[in-house]
Parts: structure tokens; C-alpha cells; sequence
């Protein structure tokens, strides 16, 4: 019986919860159990919130009994460790923010409290959300559901993990340069970024501003498109958030693809490095699209080649700006019995942050110091431009974009963690998506050598209505199921 | 273009990233090579192109200045790593004179 409530959709929970088969209360134990038996193996969780769940569910239930429940009333949800909370642990993956408590609740995952949604616990990511499989957490890495020995992607793979294995079902992540996505895809489970601007950023941790933005994961594309719709909308806190109705992501997202123009970028189809059996799978998922009577069409991005590049300027730029803040003065790590401030910011900053966080930091420091702005930063901003435009022309061709979310399947734990820009080359078929704005799914495309494939949607701006209903003919039509993996 | 250790050294200290001994080699080695990968930046002919800092067309709008509450200076100082009389203690920049 456990089991079978930690494999449901929200749909079918709530179904359960308003006939009153099931309480939030059982909901919730029925996945600390799931938890207690699988987590040990995956490690998808940094720490657990028993007063929340405790107090939320009982919430959920009381507004259940009195026939007023919000749309996600007793929904267990994890969130990443990029997203504050009152007064829970918030560290973003990094020993600098260890013990760290925000004093207020980020507005995306304030909304799902106020929607119903019950917090089992935060979820483990690369610090400060840079990485491509969440082995530069700053505390352990997680496992892929499918296979122990092998990463879940990054940097949400808690998140997406936590989804996968049935410890959660729905998660938040963020994505800057694919963190929900290609997690999604390497586990098996639906993931979606939004526009830029379509749900505010207020109390997540910044990594690269520009291109940061929060989204869900979970185990249907209706149940990812609810908790997008629900997160949305403008906020006065971020000055960066659009005022467009969050729930117009909703708007026509339903009807089949008969008569839809879907791009094929052939960049991104023969990218270097696809593996045979993720292109074989594309090739499935676009046969069936094409059956369900959507035109396929040859398009081109003619900058693809370029985006990385572009990307590992702008986001290490943006991210040596954000990180300028842990100086262990106002929370977190800090050696403030140093003889000196700049002794003081030296020591707290070396022993804080990893591997990783220092290599983007260093990168960007670089790019924006004098000298070599213009060669770097303002070209990289140009390229943007251009990788832009070449999204534009690619639109007025086709109503959205299809292609593999990552070049492989999820790859064995230290493969890539002595040469970064092999790990970098992870997110070579997502970035594009962040550096243009645009919103993008990635949805369960079959498998290549038993582990799961993503297929990557990519529409318009705002054009999530276009994206989701892609994704759900897709879905309905392929019989793909985001399953939950036995793992033990 | 490679980057030297001295480079290394500098941008550590532009960014207040202490450096453990070995990282000089470790990083010049490691951005070097990404940055061998991001030269390709300079084959694009961006001569009559904008840059784009902010990619989605949002006006930018302010607040009505009225005041509103925020965090108490409890609030504000709850996780500081050290603090006095209700401010964050630092090591002195200034020598007492």
C-alpha cells in the first residue's frame, strides 16, 4: 500500500485525498517510509523538515474535511538547497552557508505552501547550483535512482532523484544552463524551466542572474504544469518578474499536435558526442510526433557552436559578482578572528567554497577584470545576441524546438570530474534555452542501455502553453511513464 | 590564450579566494584549458551587434516609497558568524590611534 501512494500523481492523490480514502498525514508517512528504505542508497535528501510536514499536512487535512482544499493540499514536495526557507537549513550545496537559516520563505516555494504543498525536506545539488551530476555538492554526492553507480545529473539531482525514486512527488530546482532539465532527463522524470521572468527568483540563492530561473519537477506533465502554473506570476520582489498570469502557461496547452510545426535543429540533433541509442530514441519520439500529425522541419542555429563559450563567460561573470557576498561577516562560514579583513575574507572564502565555485569565480573575475572586458565579457554578450536571433529566425519557421535534452545517459559517478569542460559539454543542448530565455520540458523518451532518455521541448518566450502541450501529445501518445525506480 | 600562475595568483586576489599551495599550477592548468575553448569566441564577426544583458523585454518599475516593515535587527543578526551591540563584527580595518 506504501508504496503504491509514493508512485501516485497529483492528480490521483488528490482524487484519494478528497474522497477521503487517504490523509495528507498518510501520505506524508507513507514517503518518510519510502525515504527511510531508499535514501540510505540514493542520498537525494541533505535534511528532513518533520515540523513542517507535520504542521502542513495537518493543515491539508483540515482544509480537506472542510471542503476548501487548495490545489496542492497535502502534495509531498522537496525543494533544492538553493531555495530559502524560514528557518530551515538553506546552504546551497556549500559549506560556506552551512547552519545558515533565512529569515524569510523565497516567493516560488511560498506559493506552493500557500497552494497546500507539504515540505518532506531540501534536496542536494552541486554548490551554488554549479555542476552536471551533483558530485560537487559540498557534502556527498547523490546516486542516479536507475543506477547506484551512476550520477543523477546536476545540479538539481536531488531534486530529480528524490522524484525518480518515489521520496517526493514533486520537486523545485532551478535551472541556469540546464540543472533541471538534464537531471530530468538522466532520471527518468519530467522537468521544466520557464521563461525568464515567469516565476520569481526572489529568495533563491543566486548563481548567474541572468539566466537563473526556478521550476518543478515531477512524475506527469500535468502535474509539472499545475505546479508552474501555481508558482507564477509577478511579484514585487523581483523586479525581473513579468506581470502575465501564471496560469496562462495553462492556457491551450492541451489539444494534440496535428498540424504543429516542431523544429528539428539539425546542430542539436547530430551534436558531437550523442550516443547512438539517445539518437535512436529521438528518432522514436519524433516518428511518433510526426504519426500524431505534427510536420517535422529542418531548422538551424547557427551560433550552437559558439554557446558554451558564451555561456562560461556570462555565467562565471554573474556568478563572481553573486558570490562576492560570502565574506563570513553576515552569515555562514567565517574566520572572524583573522588579523585582518582581507585575511578574514581569504581564509573564509578558501575553506568555504569548492573546487568548482572557485574555478567559475576565478574564470569570471578574469573575464570582467581590466584588461579584458571587451575581449571577454562584452563578446560573450554580443554572441548572446546572436544566439538570440538565431532562436527568433528559428521560430518563424516552427512553433517549437525538439531535440535530446543531453547528449548521453546518465554517466558513472567520477567520470568527468577530472576534466570540466567534458562536464561543461553536459548542458551543450540546454544552455541555448537559458542564454534566449526561452522556456523548455524535458519529458521520459524511452531508455539507451537501461537508463532513461530526455526528449527537450523548447518554445517562445512565454510560450509554455505551446511547450507543455507538446510535451503532453507526446506523453499521452508514447506512453511514456515516468516511473519510479525499485532502487532496493 | 594560456593563463600564468602569476595571472592566477592576481585573480585569486581580486576575488578574496585564498590560495592552499599546489592551486597555482592546478588552476592556471584548468582555466587555461577552458579558456582555450572560449577563444573560439573571437572567430565571430560581432562588429554591428548590441550586447544583450537582460534578455526578456521587462519594464523596469519601482515601488511606491512607503514605508514598509522589514526584518528586526534580531532577524537581521540571527545567523551573523559575530556580533556586537547589534552590529556585525569584523576584524578592525583602522589601527587605533
Amino acid at each position: 500500500m506504501s508504496d503504491d501512494l509514493t508512485a501516485l500523481t497529483i492528480k490521483d492523490a488528490s482524487r484519494l485525498l478528497r474522497l477521503g480514502t487517504i490523509s495528507a498525514a498518510d501520505l506524508v508517512a507513507a514517503h518518510v517510509e519510502r525515504i527511510e528504505r531508499v535514501d540510505p542508497h540514493v542520498k537525494a535528501y541533505l535534511r528532513f523538515t518533520p515540523e513542517l510536514w507535520e504542521k502542513q499536512a495537518d493543515e491539508a487535512d483540515r482544509k480537506i474535511r472542510q471542503g476548501d482544499a487548495p490545489p496542492l493540499a497535502g502534495i509531498p514536495l522537496a525543494v533544492k538547497d538553493v531555495l530559502c526557507v524560514r528557518g530551515v537549513e538553506t546552504t546551497a550545496g556549500s559549506q560556506i552557508l552551512k547552519g545558515f537559516r533565512p529569515p524569510y520563505t523565497g516567493t516560488a516555494v511560498g506559493r506552493l505552501f500557500e497552494a497546500g504543498a507539504v515540505m518532506l525536506g531540501v534536496t542536494n545539488c552541486d554548490e551554488f547550483a554549479m555542476g552536471s551530476s551533483t558530485e560537487n555538492s559540498g557534502y556527498f554526492p547523490t546516486r542516479n535512482p536507475w543506477d547506484l553507480e551512476r550520477v543523477p545529473g546536476g545540479s538539481s539531482g536531488g531534486s530529480a532523484a528524490a522524484v525518480a525514486a518515489g521520496e517526493a512527488m514533486i520537486a523545485l530546482g532551478t535551472d541556469t544552463g540546464g540543472s533541471i532539465r538534464q537531471p530530468a532527463a538522466l532520471c527518468g522524470v519530467v522537468g521544466m524551466k520557464p521563461t525568464y521572468g515567469r516565476v520569481s527568483r526572489y529568495g533563491l540563492i543566486a548563481f548567474a542572474s541572468s539566466l537563473d530561473q526556478v521550476g518543478p519537477f515531477a512524475r506527469s506533465v500535468d502535474d509539472a504544469a499545475i505546479t508552474l502554473a501555481l508558482m507564477s506570476g509577478y511579484d514585487p520582489l523581483d523586479a525581473t518578474s513579468s506581470d502575465r498570469p501564471g496560469m496562462e502557461v495553462l492556457n491551450n496547452s492541451e489539444g494534440g499536435v496535428k498540424g504543429m510545426r516542431l523544429g528539428v535543429p539539425r546542430e542539436y540533433y547530430d551534436v558531437k558526442g550523442i550516443e547512438p541509442g539517445v539518437k535512436a530514441a529521438i528518432d522514436a519520439a519524433l516518428f511518433i510526433l510526426r504519426r500524431e500529425g505534427a510536420e517535422i522541419v529542418d531548422i538551424s542555429l547557427p551560433h550552437t557552436d559558439y554557446g558554451l563559450a558564451a555561456y562560461y563567460i556570462i555565467a562565471p561573470a554573474e556568478c563572481s559578482s553573486n558570490l562576492a557576498r560570502f565574506d563570513g561577516v553576515r552569515y555562514g562560514l567565517s574566520e572572524v578572528d583573522a588579523p585582518n579583513i582581507t585575511d578574514e575574507y581569504l581564509q573564509t572564502r578558501r575553506k568555504g567554497f569548492g573546487t568548482e565555485v572557485r574555478r567559475r569565480v576565478m574564470l569570471g573575475t578574469y573575464a570582467l577584470s581590466s584588461g579584458y572586458y571587451d575581449a571577454y565579457y562584452l563578446k560573450a554578450q554580443k554572441v548572446r545576441t546572436l544566439i538570440k536571433r538565431d532562436f527568433d529566425d528559428a521560430f518563424k519557421k516552427c512553433d517549437a524546438i525538439v531535440s535530446a535534452t543531453s547528449p548521453t545517459v546518465a554517466f558513472p559517478i567520477g567520470a568527468k570530474t577530472q576534466d570540466p569542460l567534458s562536464m561543461y559539454l553536459c548542458d551543450v543542448l540546454t544552455l541555448g534555452g537559458n542564454l534566449a530565455g526561452l522556456p523548455g520540458i524535458s519529458v521520459p523518451c524511452g531508455t539507451s542501455e537501461g537508463l532513461p532518455v530526455g526528449l527537450q521541448v523548447l518554445g517562445p518566450q512565454w510560450g509554455e502553453s505551446v511547450v507543455l502541450r507538446v510535451a503532453r501529445a507526446y506523453e499521452a501518445a508514447s506512453e511514456m511513464r515516468a516511473e519510479v525506480a525499485s532502487v532496493v | 590564450m594560456p593563463l600564468s600562475k602569476d595571472e592566477v595568483r592576481h585573480v585569486a586576489m581580486l576575488a578574496r579566494l585564498g590560495l592552499e599551495p599546489g592551486d597555482e599550477d592546478f588552476y592556471a592548468d584548468q582555466l587555461s584549458g577552458i579558456l582555450e575553448h572560449i577563444d573560439r569566441l573571437q572567430q565571430v564577426d560581432t562588429d554591428d551587434i548590441p550586447p544583450t544583458a537582460q534578455v526578456v523585454e521587462i519594464a523596469s518599475r519601482l515601488r511606491d516609497d512607503e514605508p514598509r516593515p522589514s526584518l528586526t535587527q534580531e532577524e537581521a543578526l540571527a545567523n551573523a558568524p559575530a556580533s556586537v551591540d547589534g552590529f556585525f563584527r569584523v576584524p578592525a580595518i583602522q589601527e587605533e590611534t
